[in-house]
């Protein structure tokens, strides 16, 4: 086994199969991925419905599908792979520390390092869940694992907290397998996961959704035995007179997914408090030089096909990095939130980029806006230099919005740009 | 019905399992048992793991009296046990005149208990020791003998070793009723049988009061749980600056909620004291957080809401028991006692706070009752105090870490991400002298699924390890014992299916 390599990614989800798959094309020699699990495809390995690949095949797939098409490619690339491996350390020098049964302790050095570790699920104890502890009480991607992967059902009778996307893909997934998903319950006014999976997972299975509505308590000493649901105030208070016991077995997480970067902060990586995904430039490079990040690591996405995009775009960079040991300097300019915006990743935009090619800002309303929207990218003069319309905006989906190489002297001036989101007047 | 007995220690919590494990050094047969599918799953699986110094006790107090000489067994039992033990000193911090008047008291408290090297320390000298403290706090008690423990871990190993020293455990085994010819105590029926004995040490925690009701002993003695609720921040997101603890000033409720270091690397932050009306009520609830979170807040204002891992909660077996000297005007006191009444009963009750501390020091007393009660106690030639630790992969070197894996290619697979918990450390658990056949009893061992995601990556890998290594279907795996499975049947029957199929064919 090699020592060194010129682009090391970490994680084989669709961000690290895309940034593996660019780099090889861009000129890196040895490209290696190494992954924790005993397959490739991260978590699309265990999401087995479709809609997968809209985006960029034009096609509806299910994930391992999506995810075999990129593990092919790598493979016809000539990237390398470590599985079953676990990366323990990075440094900011760019040398990984891993382990695995075979090869037991590894340490390699790599010119560049691509981040792609994905994003965990908050669990009960992230959302202050009041109640006794027993079994039965799963975030959803954990159910999704038992249910897809292992071949087993974690309940027969549940409730899902949240309507967060994972949370209504298994609602109808576990519907299908014969066990009564008897409420989504979601805190929030609004639904924080897309549209078509309501329709499809809850609506055409006759799932019952609730909103401003939670959890209350978890009852029960050794297994779930029942939950109690309480409706909540838009500052979150219980509303007296709510509250309905309903018996179940299970209790099922979906309130939402956090970029996990513990390896990140170990190699030096700053962190946005609000993504909680490292600061990247437009080419998804890290406050470290050499480092850089892709997918669900650097911000939860809503579709994989931007999540493999934006691994295009880190793996470029990452082969870029590895062959001149430095990517060209350039004058960057920072990219913030403005009205109506929980955040805009990249959080920098380097002025040059827009000569060749287009710069992908995706960005979060923080309140929804049910009628049309103007999305713009403003100077600090308030002058617009891109702008696009919606027909709406909502939190649980992601705003996309271009800046094309018309832009590039509009940008060459700014000092900072602000992205914002307001009603169309 | 068996051989009897020399003793039969009822509750395999920290108590039971000190005295198990000190009267294991004699010539004893001893059986310990517990209701419960694990040790250590009362009293002692939710507590603030502080080893206290000793200075909160009444003087005169048999919590005094254990607390004093417990803290000072600590440093070699745990060498012995093979277990974290961190002598790190406490502070009790004073940010008013009154709260100073009690900083004095509890000086005197201290002095009285023969407790060394305790200062008070101005607020400046404390803030530089934790430049995270409250910007206000005028004062502080420094107790350098006080330190943090791992309560698990401790009620484990010494369950383990008195195992090792041939004394029988048995789990899963509920106290029913007492044996008795006339005032003597003969044996002791359970869930699993009856069983002779010469001796019962009542050390049923929560149930102490029931249990020694049943041998007719202490009729007004009463236990009500009182609740303690706890919160535990990521370790890669909050620590304080030194490994320590940080009480308030004390109050009639208790020692008041903390925030300290725990020897995993995280802070921790609790208990509130709230009586329930069950003992087995270790629910966490939204007024108890908001409770001990702005307790928390105003010993360390930097702690963060976001950087909440876990909620727990568990339950003091707080009794009613006035101090055997009478001068001394004081109501909820360990129990340690032959009772007058009733031959071959040792009884503990009440056993709260220091109770974890105070345990190794109740085991002892244990045997000076025994052997007053004309108890000839013979040491063993062969008894062996220590209790090798197994190997914990995330406190190796990164040379040893490569030599284990070359020794054992299990240890080369991470099962927890968050708290670097290998497959060889899990198997060695199922197969360790008290073997762990839960969810449960593995994450207390291995500390896995304790981290940032809750056993949310581990969960199902821990599942097949179990499933493979106890020889049973991934559905009979549970969490904490029958009625906890976590899985309930396969999707989708096909192997039926086919089989009708070749039926039809």
């Amino acid at each position: 086994m090699k020592h060194t390599y010129d682009v090391i990614v970490i994680g084989s989800g669709p961000g690290g199969l895309a940034a593996a798959i660019a780099a090889k094309e861009n000129g890196a020699g040895d490209v290696l991925i190494i992954e924790r699990d005993i397959e490739l495809g991260g978590i699309l390995v265990q999401c087995i419905h479709n809609g997968f690949g809209l985006e960029i095949f034009d096609e509806d797939m299910p994930g391992p599908t999506y995810a075999q098409h990129f593990i092919e490619k790598a493979r016809g690339t000539g990237v390398d792979t470590l599985m079953d491996t676990m990366v323990l350390d990075i440094t900011p020098d760019r040398t990984v520390y891993a382990i695995n049964k075979s090869q037991g302790y590894i340490q390699l050095v790599a010119r560049a390092i691509v981040l792609a570790m994905g994003c965990r699920e908050r669990t009960r104890a992230q959302i202050l869940l009041p109640g006794s502890r027993p079994a039965g009480v799963y975030t959803a991607g954990t159910a999704q694992r038992f249910v897809n992967v292992e071949g087993r059902m974690p309940g027969e009778q549940f409730v899902i907290l949240g309507s967060g996307d994972i949370g209504m893909i298994m609602a109808r997934r576990l519907t299908i397998e014969g066990a009564k998903v008897k409420r989504v319950l979601e805190i929030m006014p609004y639904l924080t996961g897309l549209t078509r999976n309501y329709v499809q997972c809850l609506l055409d299975y006759g799932i019952t959704l609730q909103k401003q509505r939670t959890v209350n308590r978890i009852i029960g000493r050794d297994r779930v035995e029942a939950i109690e649901a309480v409706s909540v105030d838009e500052s979150w208070n219980p509303i007296p007179g709510t509250k309905e016991v309903i018996p179940c077995d299970s209790l099922l997480l979906s309130v939402g997914l956090i970029p996990e970067n513990e390896l990140s902060k170990k190699a030096g990586v700053l962190l946005d408090p609000v993504t909680n995904g490292p600061y990247v430039d437009d080419r998804f490079m890290t406050n470290v030089p050499g480092i850089f990040a892709a997918g669900n690591v650097v911000h939860v996405y809503d579709l994989v096909d931007w999540v493999t995009e934006a691994g295009y775009v880190a793996g470029k960079g990452a082969a870029q990095f590895a062959q001149a040991e430095a990517i060209p300097e350039g004058k960057q300019v920072a990219l913030e939130a403005g009205e109506n915006v929980r955040y805009v990743v990249p959080h920098k935009l380097t002025k040059a980029s827009l000569a060749e090619e287009l710069v992908r800002l995706q960005m979060r309303a923080v309140t929804p806006i049910e009628e049309r929207v103007l999305v713009t990218v403003e100077d600090q003069d308030g002058e617009v230099i891109a702008k696009k319309g919606e027909p709406y905006a909502r939190p649980g989906e992601i705003i996309s919005l271009t800046i094309k190489p018309k832009s590039f002297e509009a940008v060459q001036k700014a000092v900072k740009l602000t992205v914002n989101v307001r009603k169309r007047k | 019905m068996t051989n009897p007995y020399d003793v039969i220690i009822i509750g395999a919590g920290i108590a039971g399992g000190m005295v198990a494990r000190f009267l294991s050094k004699y010539e004893l047969d001893i059986l310990l048992i517990d209701k419960e599918v694990d040790v250590g799953m009362g009293t002692s699986s939710g507590n603030s793991a502080a080893i206290h110094a000793g200075y909160d006790a009444l003087p005169g107090t048999n919590k005094a009296l254990t607390n004093v000489i417990g803290v000072d067994m600590w440093p070699r039992l745990s060498q012995e046990l093979g277990i974290q033990y961190e002598r790190c000193g406490d502070y009790v911090v004073a940010v008013d005149k009154e709260d100073m008047l009690v900083l004095e008291e509890l000086l005197e408290r201290g002095a009285h208990n023969e407790v060394p090297n305790l200062e008070i320390i101005s607020g400046e000298a404390m803030r530089r020791r934790e430049p995270l403290l409250r910007p206000d706090a005028i004062g502080a008690l420094w107790a350098p003998t006080g330190g943090i423990g791992d309560p698990f871990a401790a009620t484990i190993a010494a369950a383990e070793n008195a195992v090792m020293n041939g004394v029988d455990l048995k789990l899963d085994t509920a106290f029913k009723d007492f044996i008795m010819e006339g005032d003597r105590i003969t044996g002791v029926r359970t869930s699993q049988g009856d069983f002779n004995c010469r001796w019962a040490v009542n050390a049923a925690g929560l149930y102490a009061d029931e249990v020694m009701h049943k041998a007719g002993v202490r009729p007004e003695f009463n236990i009500r749980p009182r609740r303690g609720e706890y919160l535990i921040l990521d370790k890669a997101d909050f620590q304080l600056t030194n490994t320590t603890i940080l009480f308030p000033t004390p109050s009639e409720k208790g020692k008041g909620i903390l925030v300290a270091s725990t020897l995993h690397g995280n802070v921790i932050v609790g208990p509130n004291a709230n009586f329930v009306d069950s003992k087995e009520n270790r629910d966490v609830s939204k007024e108890g957080i908001e409770e001990i979170w702005s307790g928390g807040k105003k010993l360390v204002p930097a702690i963060n809401r976001k950087h909440i891992i876990a909620e727990f909660a568990g339950l003091r077996a707080t009794g009613n028991a006035p101090t055997p000297n009478p001068e001394i005007d004081y109501n909820q006191d360990f129990i340690i006692e032959i009772p007058d009444k009733v031959h071959g009963l040792v009884n503990l009750g009440g056993i709260e706070s220091p109770g974890f501390t105070a345990a190794p020091a109740i085991a002892i007393k244990v045997i000076e009752l025994l052997e007053s009660a004309g108890e000839v106690l013979t040491e063993k030639m062969d008894w062996n105090p220590v209790r090798p630790p197994r190997p914990v992969f995330r406190h190796l070197s990164r040379e040893e870490q490569a030599a284990l894996i070359a020794k054992d290619p299990a240890y080369g697979r991470i099962v927890c991400r968050c708290e670097t918990v290998t497959e060889g450390e899990i198997r060695a658990e199922v197969h360790a002298p008290i073997p762990a056949d839960t969810y449960d009893a593995i994450k207390r061992r291995t500390w896995l699924g304790t981290g940032r995601c809750q056993g949310g990556f581990d969960m199902p890998r821990v599942v097949s390890i179990l499933a493979e290594e106890l020889g049973i279907p991934e559905e009979e795996v549970t969490k904490k014992g029958k009625g906890s499975e976590l899985l309930f049947r396969r999707t989708k029957d096909v192997e039926e299916d086919y089989l009708n199929m070749e039926d039809l064919l």
